[in-house]
């Protein structure tokens, strides 16, 4: 019997993860149990040794991103998934992966917190340490889904990212979008746009493995292919070994920022709804982006002309889109359920140009159409 | 000596600049030059070898030689070195870790990959000493001894890094010291050739730090200590627990065979793929 194609599904957010990574090339994965990102690890604990890929449930989280990174040195695409506890451990390692500049997925399904917080329950509380959670100055890219064809597409993108860029990439899903379901049409013969990073074209002999060039992503040999290099930790020079000239850790900084900023516009990805005529717009992304979405549509109805901008990528941070809606609104209300870290950057952004406000939850319960309408009311 | 030319043209960095960073008189050099004898005589060529290390003076080994090499975080080296060999099983994995990256802040990484019986050598030098921050206290370092942050004495007592590794599942462990250079040869070639996770414990010496505060001597006094403490295994079974007393075992402590988890695996895909039945 054929097949019916697209295949209709009625997934649930981790499993869309799980189905993108597998469309991405993802075939290695470690992981640690933890709620709410564990069914990622259960699909594919069954779902990698089908496609010769392999599976591992590590000591820890620390042991997980540390054997991810491993095994995408060797050539493999490579993935993780947790959630704020274990989120905190991987930041070690989060680093390790920024400056060696090896692709790996690092998806967390945020939870409520500090500490233990609330397993079960949904926060958005991880954005800024998906910016700043490693120490260091280093750059991020992290990518939040608010639907599950989101999940799906966004995984894919994130390891399209990763590998392009050379960097670790943050997927910020969040209770609900992880545990909810939808239907998602999922198709082998779709086109999906599938990036591998770029292999050194010259002999092992020539090959430089940290050289700059306009891209300013080097191009990244796989451990066991013929081109011996040391890989390290360490502020390293262009040959990979470590180095304490200030005329050669500036410029290796200062490109793995560049890498990552003189590619803003690949990397934002977000939606305006109804904002050409708004006077108010609601910036909102996960879950939160839905009810701000039912929340507009609702106001339509009501003659009140109410917009929204929905991120899908949180870092590096939507400036130029932000500040569009900035300048066009009469005022702008950011709903999160934290106490306001993506606000922090839309008023940092903001500089005078209108009124932001901002509507806070903290409870472990999603923010309501009914919630983010009566801010509406409030200042419109 | 022509044949360790040969030997150090062939497996040293040639662009790698010069001098290293070890103390003049540390063990390191030493089992340096056991690890390239032995990973000589294995027949591997320098691309199919990955060799992995941490941090801490041990964990600058692999950059001065010429294979694939990978300078990890802080105790974590075995779980990049995990992903490495599941990710390609055809390469020959390598760890070098120090006494406080191995059992210490890698103590759980350690026995864990030693019960998943993960493909790899751990060779780990143990000189009772955090060498590089400058002389701090390790797992194993000896109870009533001084370092930096037990200036009075320490009052912990030090683990058996090769009876750690036997008990968590090692199939191969072997314990030698920098003063018996030989005998390191053969235990590295040992473990090199076995299927599975074997480890060889070196025992080191730090004058610069332990000895120093200790008042233990020079290095040669340090390896003239290692030489006069040694017990080959084979001689310690005849010997009285008395005679033991203060020393150590040196030799093949465990050689057994297990299935590699690479192998395990394999049984894995296979039931996955239903082409074998659970």
């Amino acid at each position: 019997m054929k097949k019916k194609e697209p295949k209709e599904l009625l997934l649930q957010g981790n499993e869309a993860i799980v189905e993108g990574a597998l469309r991405a090339g993802c075939r290695f994965f470690a992981g640690y149990p933890i709620t709410p990102a564990t069914e990622i690890s259960e699909i594919l604990s069954i779902k990698l040794p089908q496609v010769d890929g392999t599976f591992i449930q590590m000591e820890d989280e620390i042991a997980s991103l540390g054997a991810v990174i491993g095994a995408s040195l060797v050539g493999v695409k490579s993935m993780t998934a947790t959630s704020g506890p274990g989120f905190s451990l991987m930041q070690e390692n989060l680093g390790y992966a920024v400056i060696t500049e090896i692709p790996c997925v690092v998806v967390n399904a945020m939870r409520g917190g500090p500490s233990t917080g609330l397993p079960t329950s949904p926060a958005q509380s991880d954005v800024m340490q998906a910016r700043w959670g490693t120490h260091g100055d280093h750059p991020a890219i992290a990518l939040c889904p608010s639907t599950i064809r989101e999940c799906y597409d966004l995984t894919i993108r994130a390891f399209n990212f990763s590998e392009k860029y050379r960097t670790p990439v943050i997927l910020l899903v969040d209770e609900v979008v992880a545990h909810m379901r939808e239907k998602i049409a999922l198709s082998m013969n779709e086109e999906v746009e599938i990036f591998n990073r770029i292999k050194p074209t010259v002999p092992p002999e020539w090959y430089i493995p940290y050289e700059d060039n306009p891209r300013g992503v080097p191009a990244m040999a796989n451990f066991g292919d013929g081109y011996r290099y040391h890989v390290t930790g360490l502020t390293h020079d262009v040959r990979g070994f470590p180095t304490s000239r200030p005329d050669e850790i500036d410029p290796f900084i200062r490109r793995l920022f560049r890498k990552i900023s003189q590619n803003f516009i690949d990397l934002q990805i977000g939606e305006f709804f109804e904002t050409d005529d708004a006077d108010i717009t609601v910036i909102a992304y996960g879950c939160v982006a839905r009810s701000a979405k039912r929340t507009v549509l609702d106001a339509r109805e009501r003659a009140l002309k109410v917009g929204l901008l929905k991120l899908n990528t949180l870092w590096p941070f939507m400036r130029t889109q932000v500040e569009k809606v900035l300048r066009s609104s009469r005022a702008v209300i950011v709903p999160e359920m934290n106490m306001g870290q993506i606000s922090r950057e839309v008023k940092r952004v903001n500089k005078g140009s209108t009124k932001v406000f901002t509507v806070n939850k903290v409870d472990g319960t999603i923010i309501t159409p009914q919630e983010i309408m009566d801010k509406i009311k409030e200042v419109y | 000596m022509e044949e360790t030319t040969k030997l150090i043209h062939k497996y040293l960095r040639h662009d790698k600049k010069f001098p290293h960073v070890w103390c003049p008189g540390c063990g390191i050099g030493i089992i340096l030059g056991s690890l390239i004898r032995a990973i000589d005589r294995t027949g591997y060529s320098k691309d199919e070898i990955v060799l992995v290390s941490g941090i801490g003076c041990t964990g600058r080994l692999p950059v001065y030689v010429d294979f694939n090499t990978l300078h990890t975080t802080h105790g974590r080296a075995l779980t990049f070195a995990t992903g490495v060999k599941l990710a390609k099983p055809t390469l020959k994995v390598i760890v070098v870790m120090g006494d406080g990256d191995a059992v210490a802040i890698g103590g759980n990484h350690f026995i864990h990959a030693a019960r998943r019986n993960i493909d790899l050598t751990a060779i780990i030098v143990n000189n009772s000493v955090y060498g590089m921050t400058g002389g701090q206290y390790s797992p194993t370092t000896p109870y009533g001894m001084k370092s930096a942050t037990t200036v009075y004495s320490n009052v912990e007592h030090a683990f058996s890094i090769s009876e750690l590794a036997v008990t968590a599942g090692a199939i191969f462990v072997g314990r030698g010291t920098v003063y018996h250079a030989k005998l390191l040869d053969n235990l590295m070639e040992k473990a090199f050739a076995k299927v599975g996770f074997s480890v060889v414990e070196v025992i080191s010496h730090c004058h610069t730090q332990y000895g120093r505060i200790n008042r233990l001597g020079s290095a040669v006094e340090m390896m003239e200590w290692q030489r006069d403490h040694a017990v080959p295994v084979e001689k310690a079974a005849s010997m009285k627990e008395e005679e033991l007393q203060g020393k150590f075992k040196t030799g093949v402590l465990v050689d057994r065979d297990l299935p590699a988890y690479q192998e395990e695996y394999e049984r894995v895909r296979r039931w996955a793929k239903g082409t074998e039945k659970t």
